[in-house]
């Protein structure tokens, strides 16, 4: 496999991680059995990261307030992998499953991970897109025009 | 003047314990949680997090329950916290255009493509108080839901004005803005700091501000070209892996006006604009933003300074931020004894020297 697409699959992981609920992530991890000797890279920490807009949406760029992160990494004992995770919020647990995650999707257990933890966050977030996106339709106004002076 | 003054340390705890009682109202009702506050009240957790200047509606509803809803007090905590934490970076631009809309409005073109999407509103709503709310175990009405929707991004209305090159263009710039939060507020202000500057401003002073530009200071002929509010992806670059993620996903509200411009010294006829940009569901905040960013830019645009409160950056951007004026203001409860102890003695030697000249002839005269 190119690098280019193994860097666009853990990509794909890793923002999937960031984003989904940390209870929904660790519940998964829990349930995946994501639990291999490991030593701690970065102990979990979290922090912040300045959110930036453009003016006009498509401008200058401008600084618009910051949202909270957690991050760590580790490296599996056996293979020597390293894993990071990043999550948006304050749990700790979160991070550290994720960079466990990541590290292992390096190993042969990628595949059963993909499916067991990636894939059904990916689903869930889709279906709650798609729930709200139905949502919002169901407020768009479907104008009608009067016909005058007939 | 302050003076060094013990003693109080009793009295404080006991006002610190009673102010706990307090928080927690009556023992027989239930106590709130965090999560509730998160869920039921999330625009007050919003405005938190809008002018806290801290996206993590959790912390904003911790905030919200030991401020025990003050919000401006809310608010500080939040940037108390904030600055506890490291830094870890900063985000390329949200991608406004890609937004997965709750809520789409247009005031400027009624067949806009993608259409308006009404959203979760106030408006329409008529004001009236709904006692069912008081009442327990509601039922939620049934969900009314729309065809499937097609996962395109709405295109931004101000794109089909561009295209015909009758609104100012916006061009592109990726200057490192200057951070508030990391230096003091400094003039000249060039715009992404007055833009930063009023995303974390007290929302009732934008919006009074605003409110003036309406009512003549300043006047600048606002249509709201477009609103929307909704999910944006936040992406980093992480050093450590050498290509960018997307570390999590916040709602934001998006206003751009378009305003009448009948043209300056420096610029032909044409529509200019306004932008508003929010943490959270906050559309007065965004609309109120986007009109006093489109008055502070009186200058760039080579309009007249009529003198009105809302073209005067410094005016503005200084009593924006309610954690700063509110600390300055109730500074003024503290201990002042010493200052007041010369203004007495000031006034008493005053009073008896005003009452000596004007009493002293007489006195001598009888």
């Amino acid at each position: 496999m190119s690098n280019l697409s193994e860097n666009l699959e853990r990509q794909a992981r890793l923002s999937t991680m960031a984003q989904a609920p940390a209870d929904r992530l660790i519940a998964l991890c829990k349930s995946a059995g994501v639990k291999v000797p490991h030593s701690v890279l970065r102990a979990p920490e979290i922090g912040t990261v300045m959110v930036r807009g453009r003016a006009g949406a498509v401008g200058a760029a401008f600084n618009l307030g910051e949202m909270t992160v957690t991050r760590a990494s580790v490296r599996l004992n056996d293979c020597s992998a390293v894993g990071h995770g990043y999550v948006q919020g304050r749990s700790h647990e979160a991070a550290i499953y994720a960079a466990l995650v990541d590290a292992l999707c390096q190993t042969d257990q990628g595949s059963a991970l993909m499916a067991s933890v990636i894939i059904p966050l990916q689903e869930e977030k889709a279906a709650h897109e798609g729930a709200r996106g139905a949502r919002a339709a169901g407020t768009k106004v479907e104008f009608f025009t009067m016909v005058r002076g007939e | 003047m302050y003076v060094a003054v013990k003693g109080g340390e009793r009295a404080i705890d006991a006002a610190h314990e009673w102010l706990a009682d307090e928080r927690r109202g009556a023992p027989d009702v239930a106590e709130l949680s965090i999560s509730q506050i998160r869920e039921q009240l999330s625009l007050a957790v919003n405005r938190v997090m809008a002018e806290g200047s801290l996206y993590d509606p959790d912390l904003a509803a911790l905030a919200i329950k030991q401020a025990r809803g003050d919000m401006i007090e809310a608010i500080f905590l939040i940037r108390a916290y904030r600055t506890t934490l490291p830094r870890f970076g900063v985000s390329a631009p949200i991608d406004t255009g890609a937004m997965r809309c709750d809520r789409r409005i247009s005031a400027t073109f009624k067949d806009l493509p993608g259409g308006q999407i009404l959203g979760p509103t106030f408006d329409y709503t008529h004001r009236l108080l709904d006692f069912a709310l008081m009442a327990d175990g509601a039922v939620s009405p049934e969900v009314k839901e729309g065809g499937p929707t097609d996962a395109v991004p709405l295109p931004h209305v101000t794109e089909f004005l561009d295209r015909e090159g009758l609104l100012q263009p916006e061009p592109e710039d990726n200057t490192p803005p200057r951070d508030l939060t990391r230096e003091p507020l400094d003039f000249p202000a060039d715009r992404p700091l007055k833009l930063q500057a009023l995303a974390r401003g007290d929302e009732g002073f934008v919006l009074s501000m605003a409110y003036s530009t309406q009512r003549g200071y300043a006047r600048n002929h606002p249509f709201v070209g477009e609103l929307r509010i909704g999910r944006v992806a936040v992406s980093m670059d992480i050093p450590e892996l050498g290509f960018a993620i997307d570390l999590g996903e916040i709602t934001v509200s998006e206003c751009e006006t378009v305003n009448q411009f009948t043209g300056s010294k420096t610029e032909p006829p044409q529509f200019t604009r306004g932008y508003g940009l929010v943490f959270g569901q906050s559309e007065r905040k965004a609309i109120s933003m986007a009109l006093v960013d489109r008055a502070l830019r009186w200058e760039e645009l080579g309009e007249d300074n009529v003198g009105a409160p809302a073209q005067d950056a410094e005016f503005v951007l200084s009593h924006s931020d309610n954690v700063q004026a509110t600390g300055f203001l109730e500074h003024i409860k503290l201990p002042h004894y010493v200052d007041f102890q010369s203004e007495l003695e000031l006034i008493r030697r005053l009073r008896a020297e005003a009452m000596m000249a004007s009493t002293g002839p007489r006195e001598a005269a009888e």
